[in-house]
């Protein structure tokens, strides 16, 4: 092996181990936020006993959870049992791998260990584990190798509840996957490329993309939430109907296994959300955290994350204000709201660049974002306004429907 | 060297996986073993540069169609413990379909990329470097404008009609689909 | 390029090991006291009378199904979109191309929408 890819290894290896060592602490403390988030819109306290303010609660229930109980129901088939929670643990954890969190840092080094040889680096270094050139299609194919675990773990359970969930869970990961692969076409059509280093680098040239697209930024937190399961899209487990829905059966580690790769996704969404809309590590209104050096890769990284912190507290706050939809509805909103939207917003920005762009010659890609910006408006209000019928944005107060004549004629009998 | 090593193991995992595939007698175990063959083809295609083909074999391969047999097998409750080749005809036709697809496989050794561009180039008239580009081009092409933007050219420009076709392609399958589904309601 | 997947396969493998060693640790530290109660699938605290695995509604082989076809579909609009990015002196053919095929495609869609393929009730 030549020193250079010696060198590189290193450096994966050391990013690697910074990245999942963060990601895991991460999730463990995303288990006490969520608890202490819904205490807080709940008016309680929340968990306050183990460590001060609770802060050691994750670590005395993953201690729990290791020695806890296994149980194996007779009628299950033990393999697959096994086998489900690492099936939705690893794609869970792999999709952080590459996305990037900070600004890439020149680093040279040059030196030798004994019995490994000589590791040699220069140049600047991606702040991110595996820079594919496929880019967000990998998080894309992975995020469907997801369904899998959820699915077997209801079918491998053999409980009624169990494989309701995973069926309810699978059906509804596919629907809303269609909608997320749509809502990243327009980003394609600004961008040009799939790899995440091109689509920041040409918003950090323009605008961030939540405001010339901003349509396809709300469908893709939309059906992100549906992809990760979470409130109100949360069928696998909608407590109330099926118990716990996949994961009814699985008790101890196992279980807490579905528990980081449910948070591992959240992390995954908020900074895919993060990236391809917000600029990912980009500070706005500088470019000094362009010019490359340690400090600009800190701060960057430091940014990224507040970033995506405020889509994961959006996140949670939605779960504990949102009521869960009725499965008909969550399936109707997928076919029949998000792909149609999707795709007929992909089509309008593609005609709108032609006409913008081609036709009028508007090459600077900031002015074209205001002009897309501009369009994004009036598409915001046909959508939410005029499809929507003010529902979403003025509220569906009882006063506004029209009360059915029967109801009023018994109340004024009675 | 490394790059053939690696393209070994992938080639053995995708073999193995494939005969565990058709050995299991559980099918959704067999189904396990297929997908697992699909993302070896995955790092295949990887290993060939190209990027946009592997993906779209984990996204449509492996993470699509694979999600259709899981839900026909477990949903069906096939307990499949008894295997499907039964009778002395079964076997006769099985080993016939057999020794017909190893031979098919022989052949193809003939093969090389030299014969397969002339033939594609002698009937359909197009310049080796549109069929057949050398590595070092084709990952130039890809540095400069990303794995999707390499074939995005050719696929909208020479083989626009074929894409117009895979549309009413898709539609058939729609109908079909619906069709399948609905015809006792 | 292929450089870039170095470090992907060696997440992998930290991963599954990773996975493996959360289910074998637990394996090892849990105790063990099984009862025959515990051990039966859980149904509310009824005793289990039938096996969970039945037929389904015919609805969900549909979804994915459906499913399948979209997902192609969206996989050739990748393409097309950074085609017309990245060739803007054709991006009126480009427009006109998608604009048919999606249009085969919607109608692909009503058909499937006036069968009820997308209804839940």
């Amino acid at each position: 092996m030549n020193p250079e890819l010696k060198g590189f290894l290193l450096l994966s290896v050391a990013k690697m181990l910074v990245v999942f060592v963060a990601v895991l602490i991460w999730v463990a403390l995303l288990t006490l936020m969520e608890r202490k988030v819904s205490a807080w819109i709940q008016n309680r306290l929340g968990p306050n006993r183990v460590g001060p303010g609770g802060l050691l609660q994750p670590a005395a229930d993953g201690l729990k959870n290791l020695v806890k109980e296994e149980t194996l129901p007779k009628v299950a088939n033990p393999i697959l049992f096994l086998l489900a929670p690492a099936m939705s643990f690893v794609p869970a954890l792999l999709m952080s791998a590459i996305i990037p969190f900070a600004a890439p840092l020149p680093l040279d080094f040059d030196f030798s260990l004994p019995l490994l040889g000589r590791f040699v680096h220069a140049g600047s270094t991606p702040m991110v584990v595996a820079d594919l050139p496929v880019g967000f299609l990998f998080v894309l194919a992975i995020s469907s190798m997801g369904v899998y675990g959820i699915a077997i773990a209801g079918w491998s359970s053999n409980s009624k509840y169990s494989l309701l969930g995973g069926l309810r869970a699978s059906a509804q990961m596919v629907s809303y996957e269609v909608a997320l692969g749509l809502s990243v076409i327009p980003i394609l059509l600004l961008a040009g490329n799939v790899s995440f280093s091109s689509v920041i680098a040409d918003q950090q040239g323009g605008l961030w993309y939540v405001l010339p697209l901003f349509l396809a930024f709300f469908l893709f937190v939309v059906s992100g939430l549906a992809e990760t399961n979470r409130l109100p899209f949360d069928m696998p487990e909608a407590e109330s109907e099926l118990i716990a829905g996949f994961h009814t059966e699985y008790s101890s580690m196992k279980f807490a296994m579905f528990f980081i790769a449910e948070y591992a996704n959240v992390i995954t969404v908020s900074a895919m959300t993060v990236t391809l809309f917000l600029g990912g590590w980009d500070i706005p209104f500088t470019a000094w955290d362009q010019q490359g050096g340690l400090l600009q890769t800190l701060a960057t990284g430091s940014f990224f994350v507040v970033k995506v912190m405020f889509f994961v507290f959006l996140f949670m706050w939605i779960r504990w204000t949102l009521p869960r939809f009725r499965y008909d509805q969550l399936m109707s909103l997928g076919w029949k709201f998000l792909i149609e939207v999707a795709t007929v917003y992909f089509v309008v920005i593609a005609i709108a660049i032609h006409l913008i762009g081609r036709v009028w010659g508007v090459t600077d890609p900031r002015a074209m974002g205001w002009w897309l910006f501009a369009l994004n408006l009036v598409l915001c209000y046909i959508v939410f306004v005029l499809l929507d019928r003010g529902l979403v944005i003025e509220g569906s107060s009882p006063q506004r429907r029209p009360v059915p004549p029967s109801v009023t004629s018994e109340a004024m009998e009675s | 060297m490394m790059v053939e090593i690696v393209f070994y193991v992938f080639a053995a995992t995708a073999i193995l996986s494939a005969l565990m595939c058709i050995t299991q007698r559980n099918p959704i175990a067999s189904a396990f073993w297929l997908i697992s063959t699909m993302l070896a083809l995955a790092g295949i295609f990887v290993l060939l540069e190209a990027h946009f083909i592997a993906a779209v074999q984990v996204l449509v391969y492996a993470g699509a169609i694979m999600v259709l047999f899981l839900f026909v097998i477990m949903l069906l409750n096939l307990s499949g413990r008894v295997s499907d080749i039964r009778g002395r005809l079964s076997w006769v036709v099985a080993t016939v379909i057999a020794v017909a697809l190893t031979a098919s496989l022989i052949g193809l050794r003939a093969y090389t990329p030299e014969r397969l561009a002339q033939e594609v180039t002698g009937s359909l008239q197009i310049t080796p470097d549109v069929a057949f580009q050398s590595g070092d081009l084709a990952r130039a092409a890809a540095e400069s404008r990303g794995v999707i933007g390499v074939f995005a050219e050719p696929l909208f420009g020479t083989y626009l009609v074929p894409f117009e076709i895979t549309g009413l392609l898709l539609l058939t399958a729609i109908v079909g689909a619906v069709v399948l589904a609905k015809r006792r309601l | 390029m292929l450089q870039a997947y170095v470090p992907l396969l060696l997440v992998v493998a930290f991963v599954v090991f990773a996975a493996a060693g959360m289910l074998v640790m637990s394996h090892w530290l849990s105790s063990y006291r099984r009862t025959p109660t515990k051990l039966q699938a859980y149904e509310s605290g009824m005793p289990v009378l039938s096996d969970a695995r039945e037929r389904f509604s015919v609805k969900f082989y549909l979804v994915a199904m459906l499913f399948i076809i979209f997902d192609i579909e969206v996989v050739f609009m990748f393409p097309w979109a950074v085609a017309f990015k990245q060739l803007p002196a054709q991006s009126g053919v480009l427009l006109v191309a998608m604009l048919v095929f999606l249009g085969v495609l919607t109608a692909g869609f009503i058909y499937a929408w006036k069968r009820g393929a997308l209804e839940w009730s």
